[in-house]
């Protein structure tokens, strides 16, 4: 019901399908082999660095020894532990999967806004036509895990690890911080729709911008998923 | 429930686009939190594997994590971005590139030596 709305700022290909959001497709799939690109350089590079810190393994910088384990005759000022946090990572995992969640939740809020809400609604039926509540979680989610990656990097910078200490450093600022300046991008862009929301309110009509980007959201999603298991699991 | 907004619906092309995705509709809510649902519970199971040291010494860890890794991205792409509603367009324009890279990705990690034949 909501999308037999006229669109008369939209613009149709020849085959009747909205040249913005083929448009999008086409920027997902060429976003696509970026990532492949920077993630093949990470896999190559990996286990190549000849000097530490290391994401998985131990390394003794007096001795320049790499181990899996703890090494035992180290000096403990020159002892570094595997750099990477698996935990505090899970945790902007976990917030960066319901970001996507909550975008979802926005779309169906714009889509839906014009249809009659039941007279006994409740509260959470009434939350979910609610488009800058799922709009704003989203920005905070997003901007959470910015939060997260910020004291991650800065973590590791204060561990002694650096875009130029090795070929670890240089590989995974690389690969991650493409993916963060994308995130951040994407706040921006959730950040505009919802100042249009309080500005003049985002309905059915709009609902093809707010595909649009949800679709680049969920491609930050789906590619921070594969870098998580990639870069962060796989030892 | 919502429809493929993206689709003109006066257009004369639309009449062959619509024969295959008429009446599109979006899921909503009942199906969205089943799905973020499955896809922590996914993650919880990766990171558990991941503390597990007898699993991860094991030539089943890669093999399992990947497959958990394409099982999340898949069920992002399909219900989040709405590709398994969407026209097949929309599908080619993602799967064709995503193959490319995936093929390029292991090419080049055959050309380094990193995975065997």
């Amino acid at each position: 019901m909501a999308n037999h709305v006229a669109h008369a700022s939209h613009h149709y290909t020849s085959t009747g399908l909205d040249s913005k959001k083929v448009a999008i497709w086409t920027f997902i799939g060429s976003e696509c082999m970026l990532f492949a690109s920077l993630i093949s350089t990470y896999l190559i590079y990996k286990g190549r660095s000849v000097t530490g810190p290391l994401p998985h393994e131990w390394w003794c910088a007096s001795t320049n020894t790499i181990s899996a384990t703890r090494i035992a005759n180290c000096p403990p000022d020159q002892l570094f532990k595997p750099i990477l946090n698996i935990p505090v990572t899970s945790v902007s995992t976990f917030v960066l999967l319901c970001s996507s969640l909550a975008m979802v939740l926005a779309l169906a809020a714009v889509e839906n806004r014009d249809r009659p809400m039941p007279p006994n609604a409740t509260a959470w039926q009434k939350a979910l036509r609610s488009s800058k509540l799922w709009l704003w979680m989203t920005c905070i989610m997003g901007a959470t895990f910015l939060g997260f990656q910020a004291y991650e990097f800065t973590s590791f910078v204060h561990e002694g690890l650096t875009i130029r200490k090795n070929l670890f450093g240089s590989s995974f600022f690389t690969l991650t911080g493409f993916h963060g300046t994308h995130v951040t991008v994407g706040v921006i862009w959730l950040g505009s729709l919802l100042a249009i929301d309080y500005k003049r309110g985002l309905g059915p009509k709009d609902a093809l911008q707010v595909d649009i980007a949800a679709l680049y959201w969920h491609f930050v999603d789906v590619v921070w998923i594969a870098i998580f298991t990639l870069i962060y699991l796989i030892k | 429930m919502a429809h493929d907004h993206s689709q003109k619906d006066d257009s004369p092309a639309l009449a062959s686009a619509d024969a295959h995705t008429d009446h599109v509709e979006h899921p909503e809510w009942p199906v969205y939190w089943k799905v973020g649902l499955f896809l922590t519970l996914i993650t919880v199971g990766e990171v558990w594997a991941y503390y597990i040291p007898s699993f991860v010494a094991s030539k089943l860890f890669v093999p399992i994590l990947l497959f958990m890794s394409g099982v999340k991205f898949a069920t992002v792409v399909l219900f989040y971005m709405h590709l398994r509603y969407d026209h097949k367009l929309f599908r080619a324009l993602f799967t064709g590139p995503l193959l490319i890279a995936m093929a390029t990705l292991m090419g080049l990690m055959f050309l380094f030596s990193k995975i065997s034949a």
